[in-house]
């Protein structure tokens, strides 16, 4: 038991010698489930569309293997006792993503667009820089804490990062949303997929020190505590913040996503219902206040109350100056003709979709080749993957963790009900992607970051606490011994 | 592809699908049913149980302390400077904080490096900090319930030896190699 005979990754000489579950061999065992499933899918899409196993099977499956091989390892080096599911689930994803990439790919439909480029490689490619980060975040970030230094820079970082997309001769307007910059040489980036970790860290940060005022301070009116005038500051920031985005970048998905994460942040924090209620009001009350002026976000509202009439005016030449859009109703169709079942991997036409049919809808692919069974497994997934985070949280033994781990999956659950329900209909669509399997490279690297950070956490809140040494009182009480 | 092969490979997928969920259900099961006892958490258990029993009745088996005593002792013949400071007991148990020279603060004041989620701590409680020859010290900052080295209330800095526990509240704080 002496503690020059561990290795320097243990941190508790005691515990280290003796072993404790940390149970990487349930996620190696997960991971090669979580490989095995897209190649099937892979293998399955080859010969639905082409009556043979596709050429690149062994490549796509080595590749897709090597990069689960190195995150694994990079876990059982860096963070030993990190949640067993985290990787595992993301990595199902991400390969279910690129398999469903590589099948639009394959379609006729999107071959004959212009500006076809095949996006599979490129996903890979991402994916290959999505697995670097997550490694970097484990190797670089040793201690979650460290990040609480931050604070304020975090704000300022993400104040810079929503900006960026509208300094001229950097943003690009893409379609209606002024989301992108242009980096020269690299393509275009979304800086707001970044800012979303920024600005947690900075809540975490923020409301760890802030949160016993916010949340003792209050009077009581009709059941609910109401906050004290100056307490409201900071959610009126973020607020106007994320009002700001909407009217200036006129994208209501990253605009919802911030105010969301900061509601979430604050009810954790406080423990106030009151917060929820004046969030969705005052969410409720910015939405459409904008949405009354912006005709960007107008179209879109217009599109979702009305998807059949927006399909009817994309078919006939209009002069109200409106990009008139059938994809929602070829959307809703493809989940549609999906059914229960779905028409098997290879065999929907959610290609009709055309633009963006690979990022912003691609779930209306797995909805139509899996049907309702598929997509409610890939929802559960991710299901899982918040509950995780929100199990580190719970976990997690200092505030800031806390905060940070439910902020960070918060965010992930918005954003993918932002997205789900924006493509069947549910909400009106945003321009937002799926994590981890609509094609985007910003979109996989920073979330493949959030993941590296849950797991940083969940390491540090998972790792067995060290023995209590010998109690100096019970030493004094052990007077009469039976000898 | 025969239409028949087709739907076979359509619907196993989704079983497979599927599986895997209920794969990944079974592994977190442990949250929703406690947790399984294991090696290393039965004999961490028996240490705590054998330190209650030790406190409630003096009878415990000799060979159980013994091998306590041994673990002590092992960390205190090295002689090194400690490397991090370990929570042993109180809400904050497990946390960890490597020392670097740097100065550690204790209480219930935000700014505080380890911040104390104890009722009998006060808001600037403790510091603990290394002389000018390493040696770690540990100095109460005016607390109203005092901190505790081994079993004596600190009235003056003192210095502190490996695997000697600071008592702050309900928190237990060690230095560790």
């Amino acid at each position: 038991m002496s503690s020059t005979t561990n290795p320097p990754t243990h941190h508790t000489s005691t515990i280290g010698a003796i072993g404790a579950p940390s149970r990487r061999n349930t996620e190696l065992a997960l991971l090669v489930f979580a490989v095995a499933i897209p190649v099937f899918a892979y293998a399955n899409v080859g010969l639905a569309i082409k009556n043979q196993v596709p050429a690149g099977l062994l490549e796509y499956g080595l590749g897709l293997g090597l990069l689960a091989g190195v995150a694994h390892l990079a876990v059982r080096k860096f963070a030993p006792y990190a949640d067993p599911l985290l990787l595992p689930l993301a990595t199902l994803l991400n390969g279910l993503g690129l398999v469903v990439i590589w099948r639009l790919d394959q379609s006729k439909l999107l071959q004959s667009l212009p500006h076809f480029a095949a996006a599979a490689p490129r996903q890979l490619l991402y994916s290959a820089l999505g697995i670097a980060m997550f490694a970097a975040v484990l190797i670089f970030l040793k201690d979650h804490r460290a990040l609480q230094r931050y604070t304020y820079i975090s704000m300022v970082c993400a104040l810079v990062l929503l900006l960026l997309p509208l300094v001229p001769g950097l943003g690009a307007d893409i379609y209606g949303a002024k989301i992108w910059i242009r980096v020269p040489g690299l393509g275009s980036l979304q800086p707001g997929e970044f800012a979303k970790i920024v600005l947690a860290v900075f809540f975490a940060g923020y409301l760890m020190v802030k949160r016993d005022a916010l949340a003792l301070a209050s009077r009581r009116f009709m059941g609910l505590y109401l906050p004290r005038g100056r307490d409201l500051g900071p959610i009126l920031v973020v607020w106007a913040m994320s009002i700001l985005i909407l009217v200036f970048e006129t994208d209501l998905g990253t605009s919802l996503l911030f105010f969301g994460m900061f509601v979430i942040m604050l009810y954790v924090a406080t423990e106030r219902t009151s917060w929820i209620v004046f969030g969705l009001l005052m969410s409720a009350v910015g939405a459409v206040g904008v949405a009354s002026f912006e005709s960007h976000i107008q179209t879109r509202v217009n599109a979702w109350l009305n998807p059949m009439r927006e399909y009817q005016l994309s078919r006939q030449v209009t002069h109200d100056g409106i990009l008139h859009s059938d994809q929602l109703q070829q959307s809703l169709w493809a989940f549609g003709s999906g059914g229960t079942l779905g028409t098997g991997w290879g065999q929907g036409h959610s290609d009709l979709i055309k633009f963006a049919a690979n990022s912003d809808f691609v779930f209306a692919t797995f909805g139509e080749e899996l049907g309702l069974a598929g997509i409610m497994a890939m929802l559960l997934i991710y299901g899982l993957i918040v509950e995780r985070g929100v199990r580190t949280a719970l976990a997690a033994r200092d505030p800031f963790g806390k905060l940070l781990a439910v902020g960070l999956s918060g965010a992930f659950a918005l954003q993918v009900f932002v997205v789900a329900g924006g493509v069947m209909g549910l909400i009106p669509l945003t321009g937002m992607t799926m994590p981890f399997v609509a094609y985007g490279g910003s979109s996989v690297l920073a979330n493949w970051a959030l993941i590296g950070i849950l797991i940083r956490i969940s390491d540090t809140a998972r790792r067995p606490a060290p023995m209590p040494a010998g109690n100096p009182d019970a030493e004094m009480t052990q007077v009469v011994r039976p000898s | 592809m025969s239409e028949l092969t087709l739907t076979v490979m359509r619907l196993g997928f989704l079983a497979v699908l599927w599986l895997f969920v209920i794969v990944a259900v079974q592994v977190i099961r442990s949250d929703l049913f406690g947790t399984r006892v294991t090696q290393r958490g039965s004999r961490r258990e028996a240490g705590r149980q054998q330190q209650q029993a030790a406190r409630q009745q003096p009878a415990a088996p000799p060979q159980q302390r013994n091998q306590q005593r041994g673990q002590q002792g092992g960390g205190r013949r090295g002689r090194n400077a400690p490397t991090k400071l370990v929570v042993t007991e109180g809400t904050l148990t497990g946390t960890t904080v490597a020392l670097q020279g740097q100065t550690i603060t204790l209480g219930r004041a935000h700014d505080s490096t380890i911040v104390l989620d104890d009722d009998y701590a006060s808001s600037r409680h403790a510091r603990i900090y290394p002389d000018r020859d390493g040696q770690w010290i540990v100095e109460d900052l005016g607390s109203t319930n005092g901190t505790y080295l081994d079993r004596s209330r600190l009235t003056t800095p003192t210095p502190i030896q490996p695997g000697s526990p600071i008592r702050i509240g309900k928190t237990v704080i060690e230095l560790r190699k």
